[in-house]
C-alpha cells in the first residue's frame, strides 16, 4: 500500500526542555483510518503540529514521498488538512465563507475556482448555505463542521484531526462521526473518545510520554484491558468494567 | 452567550443597504466634513442636513429607537471634552457662581458654541450608526481595503471584531467562576483578584493568537493577505453619489 505519512525517530522538545516526543516512528498507509490515544499531556498534538510542518523536530517526516522542508511546505500543507480542537481557533474569519475560502485562495487557485471549492466542502459537511453567516453565531457542532470544512476546500489527501468530538453532545457526535465516515481521504484523528475510534479506525496507535507505547488494529488494542489502564485510558477499578 | 454586534440590523433589505460599502464611507466622510465646516451660525443648514440623515434613516428601515439609543452613546464624550467652553469663552455673561475660592461666570457665546458642537456630533454620529448598521463589517472591510487604506490595519480590525466577543465570554466565565467560591474578602484581596483575571485572560490571548496562527499556516498562509474581489459599482451607487453631493452643496450655495 502506499504510504501517505511516513514519520521515522521523530523527537521533539519544546523550547522550555519539556520532551514532547521521543523517537518516534509511525507509518500511515493510504485509505486508512488510525486513531490515535492517549492521556492528556502525551504528546498527541505536538505530532500531529508535525505533519504539516507547524513544528519541525529532528528527523525525516515525509508526506507522500515528500520530505519535510522549507521547500515542500506548501505542499504539503496542501495535502495534510489539519482541523485544530478549538473551532475559534480555526474560524478567523467574518464570515463562514472567508474562511472556508481562505486555504483556497492563500493557495492561489483562481476565483471560480475558490468557489467551486467552498461551495462542495460546505456540501461535503451539509452547511451550504451558511456562507454569509458569521462564525460568532454558530453552534458549537457547527462550528466544528465548519472547521473540517475549512481544509476540505484544499482537496488534502490526508485529514488530521484533534479532538472532533470534544464538547459535542451525543447528536452532534454521532452526526460528525457519520461525516467523517463518509469522507473517502485518509485520517487521523487524536481523540479521547474510544466509541469513536471503534466506529471509524482500523487500526490504534497508543501514546504516553511522548513515546508510541503501543501500535496495532483497533479490536485488539481496545480489548487490552491491561495495556489502557497502564496508560489512563480505562478506569482502574474492576467494578466499572462493565461501562466498557 | 449572543452579543450585540455593532451591525445588529445590517440583514435588513433596503435601498441603503444595497449600496457599494464604498459609496457609502465615502458619503459617510462627506458628510462629517460638510456638517464640520458648516458655520455656527448657519443653523438653516444644519436643519437641512438632519432633515436629509432623517430621509435616509427611514429609506433603511432601521428601527427610529435603535438608532437613538446607539446615537445617545456619544454624548458623555463630547460632553466631557466640550462642558468647559462656556466658562472659557468670553463675551457677555449668562450667569455668575461662585464656587468656593473661585469665581466662574457662564457667557451666551460659550454656550451657543456647546450646542453647535452638540449637535455637530449628533449628526455626525446619525451618519456613522446608518453607515454602521446598513453595512456588514465583513463589506465595510472590503470597501476599506478598496480605498486604499493597508492590509494590516483591516486585518487588525478584522480579527478584533472576530475575537472581542469570544474573550468576553471568555471574561463572563472567569468572573462566574469566581463568584461562585468568592466569600467576600476584603477589597484589596479582590482587586488582586481582578488582577490575576486580567493576566490569566491577556495569557489565553496569547496563546489564543498562536493557535490562530498555526491555523492560517496549515491551510498555506505565507504572510500574504489575498482577498477576493467581490464588491460592484452599480448605477444605483452612481446615482446616490450624484444626488447626495448635490444636497450636500445646495444649503451653502443658497445660505451662505
Amino acid at each position: 500500500m502506499d504510504k501517505i505519512v511516513e514519520i521515522k525517530n521523530l523527537s521533539f522538545s519544546y523550547p522550555d526542555g519539556h520532551q514532547g516526543l521521543q523517537h518516534v516512528d509511525l507509518v500511515v498507509c493510504a485509505g486508512e483510518n488510525l486513531a490515535m490515544i492517549g492521556p492528556n499531556g502525551a504528546g498527541k498534538s505536538t505530532l500531529l503540529l508535525h505533519l504539516n510542518g507547524i513544528l519541525r523536530g529532528n528527523s525525516t517526516v515525509e508526506i507522500c514521498g515528500l520530505a519535510m522542508g522549507e521547500k515542500n511546505l506548501k505542499e504539503i500543507r496542501k495535502k495534510v488538512g489539519l482541523v485544530f480542537q478549538d473551532p475559534e481557533d480555526q474560524l478567523f474569519s467574518l464570515s463562514v465563507f472567508d474562511d472556508v475560502a481562505f486555504g483556497p485562495i492563500s493557495m492561489g487557485y483562481s476565483e471560480s475556482e475558490v468557489r467551486r471549492r467552498v461551495k462542495r466542502a460546505l456540501e461535503w459537511v451539509g452547511m451550504d448555505g451558511y456562507e454569509q453567516r458569521s462564525p460568532h453565531h454558530l453552534s458549537f457542532g457547527e462550528k466544528k463542521r465548519i472547521a473540517i470544512a475549512t481544509v476540505l476546500s484544499l482537496d488534502p489527501e490526508v485529514l488530521v484531526i484533534d479532538e472532533p468530538t470534544s464538547n459535542l453532545d451525543p447528536r452532534s457526535k454521532w452526526s460528525l462521526i457519520e461525516l467523517l465516515r463518509q469522507l473517502p481521504m485518509t485520517k487521523i484523528i487524536a481523540t479521547h473518545d474510544l466509541e469513536l475510534v471503534r466506529t471509524l479506525c482500523q487500526r490504534t496507535v497508543v501514546l504516553d510520554g511522548g513515546k508510541i507505547v503501543a501500535l496495532g488494529g483497533t479490536e485488539d488494542i481496545l480489548n487490552d484491558i491491561g495495556l489502557l489502564r497502564a496508560h489512563g485510558l480505562a478506569p482502574a477499578v474492576d467494578s466499572v468494567e462493565s461501562y466498557l | 452567550m449572543k452579543h450585540s454586534f455593532i451591525d445588529e440590523y445590517s440583514g435588513l433589505d433596503s435601498f441603503i443597504h444595497r449600496l457599494d460599502p464604498r459609496t457609502k464611507l465615502v458619503a459617510s466622510l462627506a458628510f462629517i466634513a460638510a456638517v464640520v465646516l458648516t458655520p455656527a451660525s448657519n443653523w438653516r443648514v444644519f436643519v437641512f442636513y438632519f432633515c436629509i440623515i432623517s430621509f435616509l434613516l427611514i429609506l433603511s428601515k432601521l428601527p427610529p429607537l435603535y438608532v437613538l439609543k446607539r446615537s445617545l452613546v456619544i454624548f458623555p464624550f463630547v460632553l466631557l471634552i466640550a462642558v468647559f467652553i462656556p466658562f472659557f469663552k468670553e463675551g457677555e455673561v449668562a450667569g455668575s457662581y461662585n464656587i468656593w475660592l473661585w469665581q466662574v461666570s457662564v457667557t451666551y457665546s460659550g454656550l451657543f458654541i456647546l450646542a453647535n458642537v452638540m449637535v455637530k456630533a449628533w449628526l455626525c454620529i446619525l451618519a456613522l450608526v446608518l453607515l454602521s448598521s446598513t453595512t456588514k463589517l465583513a463589506e465595510l472591510l472590503k470597501g476599506l481595503r478598496q480605498l486604499g487604506v493597508p492590509q494590516v490595519m483591516i486585518l487588525i480590525l478584522s480579527f478584533m471584531y472576530r475575537y472581542i466577543f469570544v474573550l468576553a465570554d471568555e471574561v463572563m466565565r472567569m468572573q462566574q467562576a469566581r463568584d461562585s467560591r468568592n466569600l467576600g474578602g476584603n477589597r484589596m484581596y479582590q482587586l488582586k483578584t481582578i488582577g490575576n483575571m486580567v493576566g490569566t485572560l491577556f495569557i489565553r490571548s496569547y496563546e489564543r493568537g498562536e493557535m490562530i496562527y498555526a491555523a492560517m499556516l496549515s491551510r498555506g498562509f505565507d504572510g500574504q493577505i489575498r482577498t477576493l474581489q467581490s464588491l460592484h459599482f452599480r448605477p444605483a451607487d452612481a446615482y446616490f453619489s450624484a444626488i447626495f453631493c448635490l444636497m450636500l452643496i445646495f444649503p451653502c450655495v443658497i445660505w451662505w
